[in-house]
């Protein structure tokens, strides 16, 4: 069983983002030959952090130029170096898609894309600024890894996996502060999925913020008599498909959940999984082919049935058509 | 110097050989930067090692352009990375010959290139590495003039000043077409250099024909350290040494049939004739 947070650790909220700065200063304290390229958002990505910790030589801030800011990470890898990029989610991956594409993935190197401030969680800023259609970008890309972490122990643990992984890897960020649900010194593998909760009657998919709603809701069915199994599928590609296949063979249906597009991301990945190794009736908990809007975290969660009650719902109409 | 003209007169026949023979590729803006490749690889500009590819105490080249593969074929078979037979694969299912370069399949590709735009913020990483690490190595790269149209291109060239990335040396294959005709009648890159002197580089013009002329100005500018990065514009003619393809944007991306590669070939031989 993978290392949950204790009761005091569960109390504690922060945002995966701020794993970002400190664990690259982290790896580069280790040896680890890591930089970080950013495009003028080096304060809320956090990666000033890195700066600041004695690596101010290692941080490159390109600018409001997001596509130079990824081939310079591609020329940098290329001269021996890890390379991390910043900016946020939209703009990180959106903008500089034929970047990340073409020299990226078509060339196989070791640049991470790390953006942060992905999804809904970035709030008032809204839909320009919400990015919900990041993993279906850059999981249609070869090459490439998808990870989407739940908390910050589950983000540094992505980052590392990220450094310690050859080629292309997205690791997807968020802004809003939420509760730890793993142990701070968790360690994560590229390929896998948690279970964090068993359960026979339901089994519900998550990644990123929509783990910790998973949870909830699995509290809430449990009152009602259901028994949910939550899987924490925080590496998007490859997909853990044993621990999702297995699961759903026991419980017999799947609810996904995800703080992204219900097209293209781990839903899409889930049925793509499903419809081969065991076809079952699953739901998907996402946005729905829309823009978001400015709103905070939380009330946008629940405007966009992205929360625990959403999922809640999901499962029992999953489970009626078993 | 005669050898030198007399490499670039081969590095044309295979050119036009291999887009022949492959039926389809981009003569025009392979043959307009020949010359440059000449230079950099057979003029003792950059230090490389055929036999050892990968060998840290390189420069780098990144073709920018990468739908001028033919040309960085031409020069890195001749020049020993691979065999030059292997030109007639290009572009064929199964050759490490791609339409586009690709650094996972061939030897002496740095990075795969063939989406515009790209090479100069891709040369500008690479050469703020090598300064990160106090390697003396320089990063060279050969861009379209029609490329310089992409809006990166000049995010990289703001970012490159701004950090004094004077190991880099980028070539401007200045040949005045692109697909859809001249570039003055598509979308004017106007004063290439002035534009880059602009942003803070030290730009030069230079003719990009005159390979003695090449061979110092990429020489000069890779010894220059004073802090700034460089561009030559180099004034090429896209097509040149094949006389019914010179000037004309119709050959930017056609291969000649059997009848007009014995017709550039004669061309070729006649040049090379001359030369000799």
């Amino acid at each position: 069983m993978v290392k949950l947070a204790d009761e005091a650790q569960a109390q504690v909220k922060k945002a995966t983002r701020a794993a970002f700065g400190v664990t690259l200063a982290e790896l580069a304290q280790e040896g680890v030959p890591v930089v970080a390229v950013d495009a003028d958002l080096t304060g809320s990505t956090t990666t000033k952090k890195f700066a600041d910790a004695g690596f101010a030589d290692r941080l490159f801030n390109c600018g409001i130029a997001e596509q130079n800011m990824i081939d310079v990470a591609a020329g940098l890898a290329i001269t021996g170096h890890v390379a991390f990029t910043g900016s946020f989610a939209v703009f990180g991956t959106g903008r500089a898609y034929d970047q990340i594409r073409n020299t990226v993935c078509y060339s196989n190197l070791d640049v991470k894309v790390a953006p942060t401030h992905a999804g809904i969680s970035v709030g008032p800023d809204g839909g320009s600024h919400q990015m919900l259609e990041d993993v279906s970008l850059m999981r249609g890309l070869p090459n490439m890894r998808v990870l989407v972490p739940a908390d910050y122990a589950a983000a540094r643990a992505a980052l590392r996996l990220a450094a310690a992984t050859p080629g292309p890897v997205y690791v997807r960020m968020g802004r809003a502060s939420v509760p730890c649900v793993y142990a701070d010194d968790v360690e994560l593998e590229v390929g896998r999925a948690y279970v964090l909760r068993e359960g026979t009657d339901a089994t519900i998919i998550a990644c990123g913020v929509e783990v910790e709603q998973a949870l909830k809701a699995a509290e809430q069915l449990a009152a009602e008599g259901i028994s949910a199994e939550v899987i924490d599928a925080f590496s998007v590609k490859p997909l853990d498909e044993a621990t999702i296949t297995a699961s759903v063979a026991k419980t017999g249906c799947a609810v996904v959940a995800e703080e992204h597009s219900v097209m293209g991301g781990l839903g899409s990945a889930v049925a793509e999984t499903l419809a081969r190794t065991h076809p079952a009736p699953v739901e998907f908990v996402g946005m729905r082919d829309a823009f978001g809007k400015s709103g905070e975290f939380e009330e946008l969660l629940s405007y966009f049935n992205l929360d625990a009650k959403a999922i809640v719902e999901a499962v029992k109409n999953a489970m009626a058509r078993k | 110097m005669a050898e030198l003209e007399r490499r670039a007169n081969e590095m044309r026949v295979d050119i036009v050989r291999m887009i022949a023979e492959a039926g389809s590729g981009h003569p025009g803006g392979s043959l307009s930067c020949t010359d440059i490749l000449c230079a950099l690889y057979f003029g003792g500009v950059m230090e490389h090692d055929p036999a050892n590819p990968t060998w840290e105490g390189r420069d780098r080249f990144i073709l920018a352009k990468g739908h001028a593969a033919p040309a960085l074929y031409a020069v890195l078979a001749q020049a020993g990375y691979f065999p030059r037979e292997e030109l007639l694969t290009l572009r064929k299912l199964g050759s490490r010959l791609q339409g586009h370069p690709d650094s996972n399949q061939l030897p002496g590709v740095e990075v795969s290139t063939g989406s515009l735009g790209q090479g100069l913020s891709i040369a500008a990483g690479a050469a703020a590495g090598l300064k990160l690490e106090g390697a003396p190595q320089a990063v060279f790269t050969l861009l379209g003039d029609g490329e310089c149209q992409e809006g990166q291109v000049w995010e990289a060239a703001m970012f490159a000043a701004h950090r004094g990335l004077d190991n880099l040396v980028a070539i401007v294959d200045r040949n005045g077409l692109q697909i859809d005709g001249r570039t003055s009648d598509v979308c004017d890159p106007g004063d290439v250099a002035a534009k880059f002197t602009a942003f803070g580089w030290d730009a030069r013009e230079v003719d990009g024909h005159d390979i003695p002329a090449l061979v110092e100005a990429l020489s000069a500018a890779k010894a220059d350290r004073t802090g700034t990065p460089h561009v030559l514009v180099a004034r090429t003619i896209k097509g040149k040494g094949v006389p019914f393809m010179e000037d004309q944007a119709g050959w930017h991306g056609k291969a000649p049939n059997a009848e007009q590669l014995e017709e550039a070939l004669a061309a070729l031989a006649a040049d090379a004739g001359k030369e000799a």
